[in-house]
C-alpha cells in the first residue's frame, strides 16, 4: 500500500473522531445544570442585557441545539474558542501565548521519558531478575505511583532548595531579561540572540520539570519495553544470531530492540496523553507559564470557557500525535506496508 | 484433586512466591484500617484550627507537624483516607459496571449496536483522562460527588473495550450454543453463561486500576476540582501545602500517603496479573 493511501485510510478514521470530540465538548458545555450564559460570562455582567444578547447571538443560543452545534463548529473553525472569564482575552489568543512554553517542556519531557523508559526496559529485560532489574522496576513503579505533583515538589525541595543544582520555578530567573521572542521557546530564542548566559539559565529551569514529567511517563514505557524485550529475547532468531558469533550488544540492539520496539511506539503515542495531563499538574507547581498552568488557573477560578477550549485543544493534539504514531508504523513495520 | 493444603502454608507459599503482593495487601489493609479507626486514633479533630500553633514542625505534640491554620497534619492524613479510598473504589465499581454493561451488549448483540457503542467509546478515549475529568467537573461544579461522576465518565470506556473483546471470544463457545438449544433466552445466556466467563480478567483490571483512580482523584482534588478546600483530602492538602513549600511537612506527609497507597495497589494488581496470566509468571 503506498503511503498516501495509508494516510488517507487513517484520516477516514481521524476526521469523524475530531468531529466527535467537538460533539462531546459541546455536550458537556450544554448539559451543564447551569445555563451557558451563567457559565460563560462573569457574574458581574449577567445583568448587562446588551452583553448577554451579544453572547446569545454569537453562539446561536436562541436556535435549536443542532443549529447551536453548527454555530459552535463554525466558530471553532474560525479559531473562536470564546472568551476567558478570567483574562477577558479570546481563548485562542491566550492559548497561542501559552502554548510554546508547554511544547518546549513537553518535548524535553518526552525525550527524557522515552530515553529513560526504553533504557530501563532494556536493562531490566537483559539482566532479568538481577538486582539491576529490581532497581529499574522500582524506578518505573515510582514513576507510575507517586503523584506527579508530589514528585515535582520533592524535586524542587531536594535539587533546588537544598542542593542548588537547578534553578527554581519559572522559565528564567528574575534578574535575567527574556530574549527577543522569535519561536516562543526560551532555549532557542536565547541561542538565536546569542545570549549564552540566558540559554544556560533557561536550561537550568527546564531540567527539573522535564525530569519530573519524564519520570512520570517513563514508568509505563519501561514496563512495556521490558515485557516486549523479554518476549523477543527468547525468540529463535536471537539464538541464531548468537550462534553466528555476533557480539552481544549488536544482537540486543539490532536483532532484539528493533523487533521489540513496535509495542513501545504505540505506548509512546498513548503516553503523550499522560504527558499533556502531567503538564497541567507539573506546570502549576513550577510556575511554568504554559497552557497547563493556564488550565489550572482556569479550573481554580471556574473559568469554564477556558477549560473547554484547552480540553478541546489537548484532545486534538492527542489524536494528531497518535495519527503520527500510526504513520510511523508504516515506516517501522514492513507488514503494515504490504497488508 | 490433591489433599487440601493447610491454610497457613498456602499463605506462606504465596508470600514466598510473590512477596510484593503480600506487602501490597498489608499496606492497603493498613490504610483502610487507619482511616476507619481515624476517630479513635487521631489525636486531634481534623478541622479544628489553632492559629497559635500554626506551621509547627513535626515532633512534640504534633508528630507530623501542623498546617497553616494550626491543624494537626497526622490527624488530617488519617481522616483523609476515608475520603480518597472510597472515592477511588466508587469510581472503579461504577465505571466497571457501566463499562461492562455497554461492552457486553456491544459484543453480544454485534452489528449496528456494536458499531455505535464502540464509536462512542472511542470518542471518550480520545481525551486524556484528567483533561476530560477536569472539563466535566468544571461543568458540574467542583465537589466530591461531581469529581466521582467526572471520573466515572472517563473510566468506563476501557472496561467497555475489554469486556466487548472477552464477550466476542466467549460467545462462540459450544456451551453457549448448548444453552441456546435448551431454550434459554438471549439475555439469560449473556448474563448467566457468557458474562461469568469474562469476569476474571475484568476483576484483574479493576485491581490494576484502583491505584490509578486514586491517583487521578487526588489530582483532581489537587486542582481544586474535588472536595471543598478545608477538607483533609490528601491531594487537596498537598495543593494547600505548596504555598508553604519550605514547611515541607505540610505537603510531604499527605503526598506520601497517596504514594504508598497507590504503590501498594499496584503491587496487588501486578501480583494478581501474575497469578491469572500464567504467561507473565515465567518471566
Amino acid at each position: 500500500m503506498p503511503l498516501y493511501q495509508f494516510i488517507l485510510r487513517r484520516l477516514v478514521f481521524v476526521i469523524p473522531l475530531l468531529f466527535g470530540i467537538t460533539l462531546v465538548a459541546f455536550l458537556i458545555a450544554n448539559a451543564v445544570p447551569a445555563d451557558p450564559i451563567n457559565a460563560n460570562l462573569p457574574q458581574s455582567q449577567l445583568n448587562n442585557t446588551e452583553l448577554v444578547e451579544a453572547f446569545r447571538r454569537e453562539w446561536g443560543l436562541d436556535k435549536t441545539p443542532v443549529e447551536q452545534y453548527l454555530t459552535y463548529i463554525g466558530n471553532l473553525l474560525q479559531g473562536n474558542f470564546g472568551r476567558s472569564i478570567k483574562t477577558r482575552q479570546p481563548i485562542a489568543e491566550d492559548i497561542a501565548r501559552f502554548l510554546p512554553a508547554t511544547i518546549e517542556l513537553a518535548t524535553t519531557g518526552a525525550v527524557v521519558g522515552v530515553a529513560m523508559g526504553i533504557v530501563l526496559g532494556i536493562v531490566s529485560a537483559v539482566w532479568y531478575n538481577k538486582p539491576i532489574d529490581y532497581l529499574a522496576r522500582t524506578l518505573s513503579l515510582i514513576g507510575v505511583s507517586v503523584p506527579v505533583f508530589v514528585l515535582a515538589l520533592l524535586g524542587l525541595i531536594v535539587f533546588h532548595a537544598q542542593l542548588h543544582w537547578v534553578a527554581g520555578p519559572g522559565r528564567l530567573s528574575a534578574r535575567i531579561a527574556s530574549p527577543p521572542d522569535v519561536t516562543g521557546f526560551m532555549t532557542i530564542d536565547s541561542l538565536l540572540a546569542g545570549q549564552w548566559s540566558t540559554f544556560g539559565d533557561a536550561v537550568s529551569h527546564l531540567i527539573m520539570p522535564s525530569l519530573v514529567l519524564g519520570l512520570y511517563i517513563s514508568g509505563l514505557i519501561s514496563r512495556v519495553t521490558r515485557s516486549s524485550m523479554l518476549e523477543v529475547l527468547s525468540q529463535d532468531y536471537m539464538r541464531t544470531a548468537r550462534s553466528k558469533g555476533l557480539r552481544e550488544r549488536f544482537i540486543i540492539v539490532r536483532h532484539g530492540l528493533k523487533n521489540a520496539l513496535m509495542p513501545v511506539v504505540t505506548i509512546i503515542g498513548l503516553s503523550y496523553g499522560n504527558l499533556l495531563a502531567g503538564a497541567v499538574l507539573t506546570e502549576s507547581i513550577f510556575a511554568w507559564p504554559g497552557i497547563g498552568r493556564y488550565m489550572f488557573r482556569a479550573s481554580t477560578s471556574q473559568d469554564f470557557p477556558a477549560i473547554m477550549g484547552v480540553s478541546l485543544l489537548i484532545a486534538v493534539i492527542y489524536v494528531v500525535v497518535n495519527l503520527v504514531v500510526d504513520i510511523l508504523y508504516y515506516f517501522l513495520d514492513p507488514r503494515v506496508r504490504t497488508a | 484433586m490433591s489433599a487440601p493444603r493447610k491454610r497457613s502454608s498456602t499463605a506462606l507459599y504465596l508470600a514466598k512466591k510473590n512477596p510484593l503482593l503480600v506487602i501490597g495487601v498489608v499496606v492497603v489493609v493498613g490504610w483502610v484500617a487507619l482511616s476507619l479507626l481515624a476517630p479513635q486514633l487521631a489525636p486531634y479533630a481534623p478541622l479544628v484550627q489553632n492559629i497559635s500553633e500554626r506551621l509547627q514542625p513535626p515532633g512534640g505534640t504534633h508528630p507530623w507537624g501542623t498546617d497553616e491554620l494550626g491543624r494537626d497534619i497526622f490527624s488530617r492524613v488519617l481522616y483523609g483516607g476515608s475520603i480518597t479510598i472510597p472515592a477511588g473504589m466508587l469510581v472503579i465499581i461504577i465505571g466497571s459496571i457501566i463499562g461492562t454493561a455497554i461492552g457486553a451488549v456491544a459484543g453480544y448483540v454485534g452489528g449496528v449496536a456494536d458499531e455505535i457503542l464502540m464509536r462512542v467509546t472511542e470518542l471518550f478515549m480520545a481525551f486524556p483522562t484528567i483533561i476530560l475529568a477536569m472539563a466535566v467537573t468544571a461543568a458540574l461544579g467542583p465537589d466530591i460527588k461531581n469529581a466521582i461522576i467526572a471520573l466515572v465518565v472517563v473510566w468506563w470506556p476501557s472496561y467497555a473495550r475489554l469486556v466487548r473483546g472477552l464477550v466476542l471470544k466467549t460467545k462462540h463457545n459450544e456451551y453457549v450454543d448448548a444453552a441456546r438449544l435448551i431454550g434459554a433466552s438471549e439475555p439469560y445466556i449473556l448474563w448467566r453463561t457468557v458474562l461469568p466467563n469474562c469476569l476474571a480478567p475484568t476483576v484483574v483490571l479493576t485491581t490494576l486500576d484502583i491505584g490509578n483512580a486514586i491517583l487521578t482523584f487526588a489530582g483532581l482534588s489537587f486542582l481544586g476540582l474535588g472536595p471543598e478546600p478545608t477538607s483533609p483530602e490528601w491531594g487537596r492538602m498537598v495543593a494547600v501545602g505548596i504555598d508553604y513549600f519550605d514547611q515541607w511537612w505540610t505537603w510531604l506527609f499527605p503526598g506520601m500517603a497517596i504514594a504508598t497507597l497507590v504503590i501498594a495497589f499496584n503491587f496487588i494488581g501486578d501480583g494478581l496479573r501474575d497469578i491469572f496470566d500464567p504467561r507473565t509468571r515465567t518471566r
